[in-house]
């Protein structure tokens, strides 16, 4: 198997995962969209979706079809090429975060000890902020296109939203970093395996930081700002129709799987289901278990994710600022402050 | 001023505690607040499968009467036509011809009888006016049409099915109506 001297064995396998994940996480979006709209009905007592299929299970792809059927419009007005790049990276920046998740430990398959995960890299989580900052770039390239003023202060607004929330984010990580030393997603989500407590036990602040963060950072409820319908129309993709539109809104969903994986694998245990000793049964089937396990913890994310959309109403934009500002970061560096205090303490 | 009910009460305008200016407790309590809707019933009729049934007093479509011999009723006097508020009831007598005796229960009958759907108001006033107990409203309303034209109905669209010749067709609209 040696062509080159390479190993081409790794580079099929790797290239298996990356399809299998950026297909299954666009499968995933796509019933999440679905997902969504039924939470929505039931959390208000309507049936919702319905009509398309046993149960609607088939309107994602009736709303697919649609979107791709629509007409494309590029206003005359607009910057043509970066219209066309605006969609193409949100969703870029969105699919590169799966890139470090860990999905489940190894499998063995035709002799070979498979990792499922697409790159191990020692600065995980690093690479996972630096990604999600590129994903501002997607909104405000899109919204600056447009040449649209409501979609300009929308993107505006989304990226100093972005920029404000990612502090208290980085910050609430760097104290559960403290704890694990450790960058890789894999080590983390290995030390909460091997050890008796998840790491939500010892970062409950840090937790709900991060969480709420998220929340900001993937647009969502209450701090779905750059979308607010009332005051910006539709928000930075206001111009937008067809595919392009799609891409966004897909985007969106995407960043919401993905945070909740993140959090499922830092705070949460990744892929490991509690009171239960993989070493008892086959590795490939345990390793089956713990993508099964990281995907209902996902599930469970995403439909928390959406109980607070259809709860909390938006917050207004001083609101947003101040709290990402005088509470969120304070509360983060207090909760670093305390986490040194506990390991030095404990040294 | 006096309250008239005992449900008004003062606007609390205490500056919030600790605990309020947390929001998370009322956040998580408005979160379980949606979370016990997601068991409770829904009010939701499924409308094509599922139909509410109209109040016993619901005037609908028209029908016109035939007697127990499948003979039509109306003898074109024009009351209801002069009745209606809406002028939807337009109407043309002819004289009833030797052997024709099995069709028309009188001497005089409607060569053409039709009522605009798009006019009518639904009163019911047609029905009250009749003197032969010829016209009645159904417990149906009209279906959607592409056109006007579509919309008024003629003698075909408004004579109940002939109780000697069509008896099950009748009871088939019957059971539809009840």
């Amino acid at each position: 198997m040696t062509i080159l001297a390479f190993d081409w064995g790794l580079v099929i396998e790797k290239l298996i995962l990356i399809a299998v994940v950026v297909f299954g996480s666009l499968g995933i979006a796509l019933y999440t969209t679905f997902g969504e709209r039924k939470v929505a009905a039931i959390l208000q007592d309507r049936p919702g979706p319905n009509r398309a299929g046993p149960f609607g299970l088939l309107q994602p792809l009736a709303d697919g079809i649609k979107l791709i059927m629509k007409e494309e419009i590029i206003p005359t007005a607009a910057n043509k090429w970066l219209f066309i790049l605006g969609p193409g990276l949100a969703m870029t920046a969105s699919l590169m975060t799966c890139a470090v998740i860990p999905w489940g430990s190894d499998i063995e398959l035709f002799g070979r000890k498979i990792a499922l995960q697409i790159a191990d890299i020692n600065i995980g989580i690093l690479y996972v902020f630096a990604v999600v900052s590129m994903g501002v770039y997607g909104i405000m390239i899109g919204g600056w296109a447009s040449n649209n003023k409501f979609s300009l202060m929308s993107s505006l607004r989304a990226a100093s939203q972005a920029i404000s929330y990612e502090l208290a984010m980085g910050l609430a990580l760097i104290a559960l970093l403290m704890t694990t030393e450790s960058l890789s997603l894999k080590t983390i989500v290995q030390q909460q395996v091997q050890g008796s407590w998840w790491n939500i036990v010892y970062q409950p602040l840090g937790f709900l930081l991060f969480f709420i963060a998220a929340l900001a950072e993937c647009n969502r409820t209450p701090f779905d700002l750059p979308e607010a319908e009332n005051e910006l129309n539709f928000g930075y993709h206001q111009e937008y129709s067809s595919m392009k539109l799609g891409f966004y809104l897909f985007a969106e969903y995407i960043n919401m799987i993905m945070s909740s994986a993140i959090m499922a694998s830092m705070y949460f245990g990744g892929y490991d289901l509690p009171f239960f000793d993989e070493s008892t049964v086959a590795p490939n089937i345990a390793a089956m278990i713990g993508v099964g396990t990281l995907l209902i913890k996902i599930v469970l994310f995403i439909f928390l994710f959406m109980w607070i959309r259809w709860t909390i109403p938006r917050f207004r934009y001083d609101q947003l600022m101040n709290l990402g500002w005088k509470t969120m970061i304070p509360l983060a560096l207090f909760n670093l402050l305390i986490t040194g205090a506990l390991i030095l303490a404990n040294s | 001023m006096q309250p008239l009910t005992n449900k008004a009460q003062a606007v609390n305008r205490a500056p919030m505690t600790f605990w309020e200016r947390l929001y998370l407790i009322n956040i998580i309590k408005g979160m379980f607040i949606t979370f016990s809707h997601m068991f409770k019933k829904q009010p939701t009729t499924r409308y094509p499968e599922e139909k509410r049934a109209f109040s016993p007093v619901f005037r609908g479509l028209h029908v016109l009467n035939r007697d127990e011999e499948g003979r039509e009723r109306c003898t074109a006097c024009g009351l209801c036509a002069v009745a209606c508020p809406a002028e939807a009831i337009t109407m043309e007598a002819a004289e009833r011809q030797t052997g024709e005796e099995h069709l028309y229960r009188e001497e005089k009958y409607a060569a053409k009888y039709e009522i605009n759907m798009l006019r009518c108001i639904f009163c019911g006033l047609c029905e009250e006016a009749c003197p032969k107990d010829a016209i009645y409203l159904s417990e149906t309303f009209a279906p959607a049409n592409y056109t006007r034209k579509g919309f008024i109905y003629g003698k075909p669209d408004l004579l109940i099915p002939n109780p000697v010749t069509e008896a099950s067709d009748l009871a088939l609209a019957r059971g539809v109506e009840a």
